[in-house]
């Protein structure tokens, strides 16, 4: 690890002013930070440790919701007994990401943050445009697996690898940033960025933001499933994921909130997908016919082509699932 | 008053470089070896100890990040005259081979039972809510961040089990 300078915020201001610095990042958990140091990916010239600023409890909110502390831990949030009850598709996420031992220590706020898996960004004897800007994308013609095939660019076709952030944008939840300009709330279907030219810039964070929390709205019940589909059974990133929230009223879809993950460089959120659902009775031509819609853009970079009909058809045994019985 | 990190009991000064890992400050700075290296990168488990209550992975946090906190480590959790539960059962299932990964095959199973105690689910639970029946399934998906390259997962997971079985150590 390069040599740093290690600075206890004492106060979120202060974290503000820190962190504003180009050479400074912001450390909570740091399972996935201190990783990147370890291989020189990141070489902070200050670490500013946030963990004791006390945004880490969960709390109910006044209109019936939830925020989760950006410095709860995964594992809080996941057992947290109004979550379990409330939002089981987001303890599902949880606990189908990582170990206990990384999840114990991994924060919400980081969770967001966390850097993609591509094995060109974190080797630095590969190009990449993420990492070093111009160097070039070594995963397009090369080691794709785990790759994107949705808003990609021909810069960079890394994929966001979290579970969490796939549920939160499937229940519309919001990330709550404060910054040396006041504090803000933006929902995490919008927190990640496509890469389009700039791979480097992963979400809207702006120098000197911090998140303290995430916002779940009032709980809206429905079937919540959190599928997740991985070359072993626990601790491996997606290849597909599916968050889904589905309600069915006289036989007909009347909720279907969907997002995905390990297809795109952010969780991905079409709201076609779910639209297309709405008034339907259930059947395979309409699971279909929502697979369509979400891949139509779909491109597959050799090594990860499989997604394609991977994603269709985690897609199509989720909905079958979530409305066995109705169809 | 020096910042501290209480092992097994007793107070160390927090080390002067912050690039020191919480298991280089175990080993390197108190010489409390028993907790092993592995990958170094958060992947294999060997580093795992109990941190306030909690099993994390030791070389994925800095020793800086820890002061006034209270790391058990498997020092603390027995001696060969008096082995905890787990210590014992991983002995008598022969849970390990060349032994590497059994420090934080220990340490990890020990706070796991805690969170079993507490009813906190896994990925492999079928329920989020109801009372988790304590399985071979639950104990390996609890487990899967503790790698044994020697293979004695049959044995660990017999070991746990038996001690799951029989109440806390």
């Amino acid at each position: 690890m390069r040599p740093f300078q290690y600075t206890r915020a004492p106060s979120l201001t202060e974290a503000s002013h820190l962190t504003a610095g180009e050479d400074t990042l912001a450390i909570a958990g740091g399972t996935n930070l201190l990783d990147l140091m370890k291989l020189q990916v990141e070489t902070p010239g200050q670490l500013a440790d946030i963990n004791r600023l006390g945004f880490a409890d969960i709390e109910n909110t006044d209109d019936g919701g939830l925020r989760l502390g950006a410095l709860a831990t995964n594992t809080e949030t996941a057992v947290h007994p109004r979550v379990r009850a409330d939002y089981p598709v987001l303890s599902r996420a949880i606990l189908a990401g990582a170990t206990q031992q990384l999840r114990n220590k991994a924060t919400n706020g980081g969770n967001l943050c966390q850097r993609t898996r591509c094995f060109y960004f974190t080797n630095i004897d590969q190009p990449c445009n993420k990492r070093k800007p111009g160097s070039g994308c070594g995963a397009i013609d090369g080691v794709a697996k785990l790759h994107a095939i949705l808003g990609t660019s021909d810069q960079c076709i890394a994929t966001y690898p979290g579970d969490m952030a796939v549920a939160l944008s499937a229940l519309g939840a919001e990330a709550r940033i404060s910054g040396d300009k006041g504090e803000r709330n933006v929902p995490v279907r919008d927190f990640h960025c496509l890469p389009g030219d700039t791979p480097w810039i992963e979400n809207v964070l702006e120098p000197g933001e911090v998140i303290t929390g995430i916002a779940l709205p009032a709980p809206v019940g429905g079937t919540q499933i959190y599928r997740k589909v991985r070359e072993r059974s626990s601790y491996a990133f997606a290849l597909v994921s599916v968050a889904a929230i589905i309600e069915l009223t006289d036989g007909k879809f009347s909720r279907a909130d969907l997002a995905f993950g390990g297809l795109a460089h952010k969780p991905w959120h079409d709201p076609r997908v779910g639209k297309c659902l709405l008034g339907q009775p259930p059947s395979d031509a309409l699971f279909d016919k929502a697979a369509d819609i979400l891949l139509e853009d779909a491109r597959g970079f050799g090594e990860n082509d499989f997604k394609i009909p991977l994603a269709r058809r985690t897609l199509h045994s989720v909905l079958a699932q979530a409305t066995e019985g109705a169809a | 008053m020096a910042d501290t990190i209480t092992v097994n009991g007793t107070a160390h000064p927090v080390p002067d470089d912050p690039r020191v890992s919480l298991l280089d400050f175990l080993r390197q700075h108190i010489g409390l070896t028993g907790t092993k290296k592995g990958c170094d990168h958060g992947q294999c488990g060997a580093c795992t100890v109990i941190v306030n209550g909690i099993r994390i992975n030791s070389c994925l946090t800095l020793a800086a990040m820890h002061d006034g906190d209270s790391v058990t480590t498997i020092e603390g959790l027995g001696t060969p005259d008096e082995p905890s539960a787990l210590q014992r059962a991983f002995l008598e299932h022969d849970g390990f081979q060349c032994g590497y990964c059994t420090p934080g095959q220990i340490c990890s199973a020990t706070a796991m039972l805690e969170e079993l105690a507490a009813n906190w689910p896994s990925d492999a639970s079928e329920s989020l809510e109801e009372s988790i029946a304590i399985s071979g399934e639950e104990i390996r998906e609890r487990m899967s961040g503790n790698l044994c390259r020697c293979g004695a997962y049959a044995n660990i997971v017999a070991a746990i089990e038996e001690v799951a079985a029989g109440g806390r150590s």
